[in-house]
């Protein structure tokens, strides 16, 4: 039996060229923690304040939407949210998918769900009519009288 | 202190206890009860002291009762590395752990280590293992003319990696690696270690080399911070915090 042959010490390249991987491992420590905020915000802002949950109904909602501020919150709650869970499930198929077959399927669905999900909730959230033409006026946010 | 050999204080004789092994076996060639790499699990009882240590429990199955039973061992004394098992579901050195400390009451579960291919019974076949240390290239790669004497260098620079200069190489903690289980491709927790120690040698200069590997899709990266590693180390080695300093080397280039 001879020794297994070892590597010839390369000669210096500089730096690692294809940093997708670190990039990947950055991105979930930088939004895991931004997501901490917006979720806990999120939760406090629709559960814990005015009436608490018995406040969640359409005119709620529809109220928030209205407001920028709160377009733009969910706005990135919903891409950060998409894009960590879509990475940390690369990952998961990546581990557990053997085969090149099985691997490329799990991972196009993954990119057509989340695609798909970011596409349509970007559009809920900019195009939301709080005040549907219509609709029984008890249910719908206090401004709306005033655009009627 | 003076040892004397009339100090009369009789030791304290320790009493015998009855423990049960239950272990899993795979025969390559096979039984006649169990086809050709079946694997089953065998009990043997044996009588032994609290204060045996697994691997004289394992010995003494193998020389008194089925000496068919197959499993590595060399120095007996934690230092070779060759006795890492899985015992009542951890990675440990068979030499190196007590029967008291885990409960003889109960049959003492040994298994061989997990994501490595069994050959027969307890040994499982390290090629893979070791191929993966080979990868970050475990050897100094030092620049310039060869120096006329040893290379200096100041106990606070021998610090950084003084914890990775104690692997014995037992694989302990590579197949204690969920990753590892999953993806036989990860270089696994070892092959960090085995880097690190040498990333963080100041009288190294290959670390951009080792560090080029270890950013590899198979590389560090893959590690999810489950510590089992560390738990695993029968070295003690701070196996996460080396990774993590090592991901840390990638991410901001200090070292
Ligand atoms: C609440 C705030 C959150 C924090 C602080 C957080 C943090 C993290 C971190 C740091 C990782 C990387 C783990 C590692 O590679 O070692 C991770 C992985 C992951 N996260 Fe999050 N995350 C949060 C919310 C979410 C949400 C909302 C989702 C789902 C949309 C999600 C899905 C995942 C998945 C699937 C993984 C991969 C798991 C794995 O690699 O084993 N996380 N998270
Ligand atoms: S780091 Fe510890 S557990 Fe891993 S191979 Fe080295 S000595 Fe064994
Ligand atoms: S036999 Fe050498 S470490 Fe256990």
């Amino acid at each position: 039996m001879t020794a297994p042959q070892l590597k010839e010490p390369r000669t210096p390249s500089g730096r690692s060229r294809n940093n997708a991987e670190k990039w990947s491992w950055v991105f979930m420590r930088v939004s895991g923690p931004i997501l901490l905020v917006l979720i806990v915000t999120h939760l406090f802002v629709n559960l814990m304040t005015g009436d608490g949950i018995s406040q969640i109904d359409f005119a709620f909602v529809a109220g928030k939407l209205a407001h920028p501020f709160w377009q733009w919150f969910d706005f990135t709650m919903l891409v950060l949210a998409m894009l960590h869970g879509f990475n940390g499930m690369r990952l998961l198929i990546n581990d557990y998918a053997r085969r090149p077959g099985s691997r490329k399927l799990l991972h196009s669905l993954l990119g057509t769900a989340t695609l798909v999900v970011i596409v349509l909730g970007t559009l809920v959230l900019f195009t939301f009519d709080p005040c549907p033409a219509g609709a029984d006026p008890d249910l719908l946010p206090t401004f709306c009288e005033d655009v009627a | 202190m003076t040892a004397t050999a009339e100090s009369s204080a009789p030791a304290g004789e320790i009493p015998a206890i009855t423990v049960t092994l239950r272990i899993l076996r795979t025969i390559p060639e096979g039984t006649e009860e169990h086809g050709p790499g079946e694997s089953y699990w065998q009990e043997f009882t044996i009588e032994a002291h609290a204060t045996d240590r697994v691997l004289d429990a394992l010995h003494k199955i193998k020389w008194e009762q089925d000496g068919s039973l197959a499993f590595r061992r060399s120095c007996a004394h934690g230092v070779c590395g060759s006795d890492a098992m899985r015992i009542n579901a951890r990675n440990r050195l068979a030499c190196k752990t007590l029967l008291k400390d885990l409960n003889p009451a109960k049959p003492i579960i040994v298994e061989p280590l997990k994501g490595l291919p069994v050959e027969k019974d307890l040994i499982v076949d390290m090629e893979p293992f070791f191929a993966s240390y080979r990868e970050i290239m475990p050897f100094l790669m030092p620049t310039g003319a060869v120096p006329e004497r040893e290379r200096l260098q100041s106990p606070a620079d021998r610090q950084k990696f003084d914890d990775t200069t104690k692997c014995i190489l037992c694989a302990a903690c590579t197949t204690s690696c969920p990753v590892f289980w999953t993806d036989g491709q990860y270089f696994g927790p070892q092959a960090i270690v085995g880097a690190h120690r040498f990333i963080f040698d100041s009288r190294d200069e290959g670390q951009w080399e080792r560090l080029e590997v270890l950013n590899d899709k198979a590389g560090v990266w893959k590690c999810r911070t489950a510590f089992n590693c560390t738990e695993a180390c029968p070295r003690g080695i701070e196996v996460t915090k080396a990774i993590s300093e090592v991901k840390k080397a990638l991410t901001t280039g200090e070292f």
